[in-house]
C-alpha cells in the first residue's frame, strides 16, 4: 500500500450509515477522470470491507485504509 | 399570533397538521396560534397503494383523496406552491403571489422526487411503479408480458419504501405462476450494494427466498445507462445485462427548495435526528422522505416523526421545553407473494426480525392500508 497525503478529491461520509458511504463513493467515482486519488472519509466499520470489494469489482485501486479516532480514511485511484 | 406553517401535504405534512390541531385545539380556538399547511397538489397521495396497480389490485384513484376531506377543519389550507423559505427571516414566498409568509415555525414534509432523468436511457426504456402514470404504464406492460426477461433494477440509493423492489420481485414471480408464465420468464433482481438490500437481515431474507424461487441475484450492480433500442443495461462496473422488460427504481432527489434555502444537500434537509430540527437553521424541522436521517424513506418514519414533531412545536408554542424525540422507530409489512406477507419494526441501530411470512400478515397489511385514510386524519 502506498501512503497517500494529498488526495484530489475528498468525500465526508461520515455519520452516513451503510451503505451510506459506499453510495457516496459509487455516486462521485463515475464523474472523476482515471487517476484521480480519493479520499472515502466514513465512520461506518463494514465500509472497510465493502468498499475494498467494489473496487476490486470495478476495477479501482485501493491505496491505503488509515484508521483515526474515530472514522476510517480510505484512499483509492480511479482506473 | 403564534404562526406554524407546514410545508408539503402527504403522510407527515397531512397527520402532523392533524396532530396538531388536536394537540393546540384551545390556543387554535382562541386565535392564539395558527397551524397552516401548504401544499402544491389539492390532492393527497397514499403512494403504497402504487406497489399492487400493475398487478391490477388496485387502481390509482385508490391512491388518491382531496386533502381538504383530510384535514381537521382547524387547519388553515393552502393550496399553492412554496418557491422559497428564508430562514434569515422566518419567511416563505410562493409561485403565484408577490407577498410572503412568516412563520414563527416551519416544518418541511415536501419529500421526494423521483430523478430518472438523471441515468441516460432510463426514462426512455424502464418502467416503474413510484407514480400514478409509470404504475398505469407498467400494469399494461404486464399484461401482455408472456415469455422473456424480466429485470427489477433498484437504480437509485436511497429510494421510498425500501421494501417494495423486493416486493414487487416476489409479487410478480407468483403472479406469473398463477397465469402458468412463470417458465417462460426469467426474473433477475439487481441491487447496487454487495447484498440483496441495505438491512442485512432483509438482504438474507430475500436471498433465500430468491433461491427457492429461482429468481436470479446480481449484486455490486449500479446503473450507468440504459439503452432502450439494443434493450440492454450497462453498469458503472463494466457488466452488461439484456431485458425485455425492465421495471426500475429511479434515483430520487430531494427538494430544490431544501438546497436553495442552504438546508442540506442533494435536497434534502440535514437534521438532528432526534430532535429533527434543521442543523442549519433555527425554527426549522423536516419530517418524512425529505429529512436525511439513517433510517428508511418509509411512511411509517414520516408518521411517527410527524407526532414527535407535533409535541416539539405545541410545547414552543406553549413557551414550554421540547422534549420529544425521535428513535429512528420504522414499521413495514412487507408482500412476500401474492397471498403472504412478514412485518418488521426497527429503530436506529437495530437490526429488523423477519418473520415467516404468513397470509394474515399479508391480510394485515392490506387491512392496514384501508385504514391508512383514518392514519392521514390523525386518528391512527
Amino acid at each position: 500500500m502506498t501512503a497517500v497525503t494529498e488526495p484530489d478529491v475528498t468525500i465526508d461520509s461520515r455519520g452516513a450509515t451503510c451503505p451510506g458511504p459506499l453510495m457516496d463513493l459509487i455516486g462521485k467515482v463515475k464523474s472523476l477522470d482515471p487517476g484521480t486519488v480519493v479520499e472515502l472519509q466514513t465512520s461506518e466499520r463494514n465500509s472497510t470491507t465493502d468498499v475494498p470489494e467494489w473496487l476490486e469489482k470495478a476495477g479501482h485501486d485501493l491505496l491505503e485504509i488509515e484508521e483515526r479516532d474515530d472514522h476510517w480514511n480510505i484512499y483509492l485511484e480511479v482506473d | 399570533m403564534h404562526r406554524i406553517a407546514i410545508v408539503g401535504g402527504g403522510t407527515g405534512g397531512t397527520v402532523l397538521a392533524n396532530r396538531l390541531a388536536s394537540e393546540l385545539r384551545r390556543e387554535l380556538e382562541a386565535g392564539e396560534v395558527e397551524v397552516r399547511l401548504i401544499t402544491a397538489d389539492p390532492n393527497h397521495v397514499y403512494k403504497p397503494t402504487f406497489l399492487y396497480v400493475p398487478f391490477g389490485e388496485k387502481t390509482v384513484d385508490d391512491a388518491t383523496r382531496p386533502i381538504e376531506e383530510l384535514v381537521d377543519r382547524r387547519v388553515t389550507l393552502t393550496v399553492d406552491e412554496v418557491t422559497g423559505v428564508d430562514t434569515e427571516r422566518n419567511r416563505l414566498s410562493f409561485a403565484d403571489r408577490t407577498t410572503s409568509l412568516h412563520y414563527d415555525q416551519l416544518v418541511l414534509a415536501t419529500g421526494a422526487t423521483l430523478a430518472p432523468e438523471t441515468v441516460p436511457g432510463l426514462a426512455e426504456g424502464g418502467h416503474h411503479f413510484y407514480g400514478p402514470d409509470g404504475a398505469e404504464r407498467l400494469r399494461d406492460e404486464l399484461a401482455d408480458f408472456t415469455e422473456g426477461h424480466l429485470v427489477l433494477s433498484v437504480v437509485g440509493v436511497p429510494h421510498m419504501c425500501p421494501a417494495a423492489p423486493v416486493e414487487f420481485t416476489l409479487m410478480v414471480d407468483d403472479w406469473l405462476r398463477e397465469r402458468g408464465r412463470r417458465e417462460a420468464v426469467d426474473i433477475t433482481y439487481t441491487y447496487p450494494i454487495n447484498r440483496a438490500h441495505g438491512l442485512e437481515s432483509i438482504a438474507d431474507w430475500a436471498t433465500d427466498l430468491f433461491a427457492e424461487r429461482d429468481i436470479n441475484l446480481e449484486t455490486f450492480f449500479n446503473v450507468d445507462e440504459v439503452d432502450p433500442d439494443a434493450e440492454l443495461i450497462e453498469t458503472v462496473e463494466g457488466d452488461e445485462l439484456g431485458y425485455d422488460l425492465l421495471v426500475a427504481i429511479p434515483p430520487h432527489r430531494g427538494s430544490d427548495l431544501v438546497t436553495d434555502a442552504g438546508l442540506g444537500e442533494d435536497g434534502w434537509v440535514d437534521v438532528d435526528r432526534h430532535t429533527l430540527e434543521a442543523t442549519a437553521a433555527d425554527d426549522v424541522y423536516a419530517i418524512g422522505d425529505v429529512a436525511d436521517v439513517p433510517t428508511s424513506k418509509a411512511g411509517s418514519v414520516a408518521h411517527y416523526e410527524a407526532g414527535v414533531v407535533a409535541d416539539r412545536l405545541a410545547s414552543r408554542a406553549r413557551g414550554e421545553t421540547p422534549t420529544a424525540t425521535y428513535d429512528g422507530k420504522t414499521v413495514c409489512f412487507l408482500e412476500a407473494g401474492m397471498d403472504e406477507a412478514t412485518f418488521i419494526e426497527f429503530a436506529y441501530g437495530e437490526e429488523p426480525y423477519v418473520r415467516e411470512p404468513s397470509k394474515p400478515l399479508h391480510w394485515a397489511k392490506l387491512g392496514y392500508n384501508e385504514s391508512y385514510w383514518l392514519t392521514a386524519r390523525g386518528l391512527l
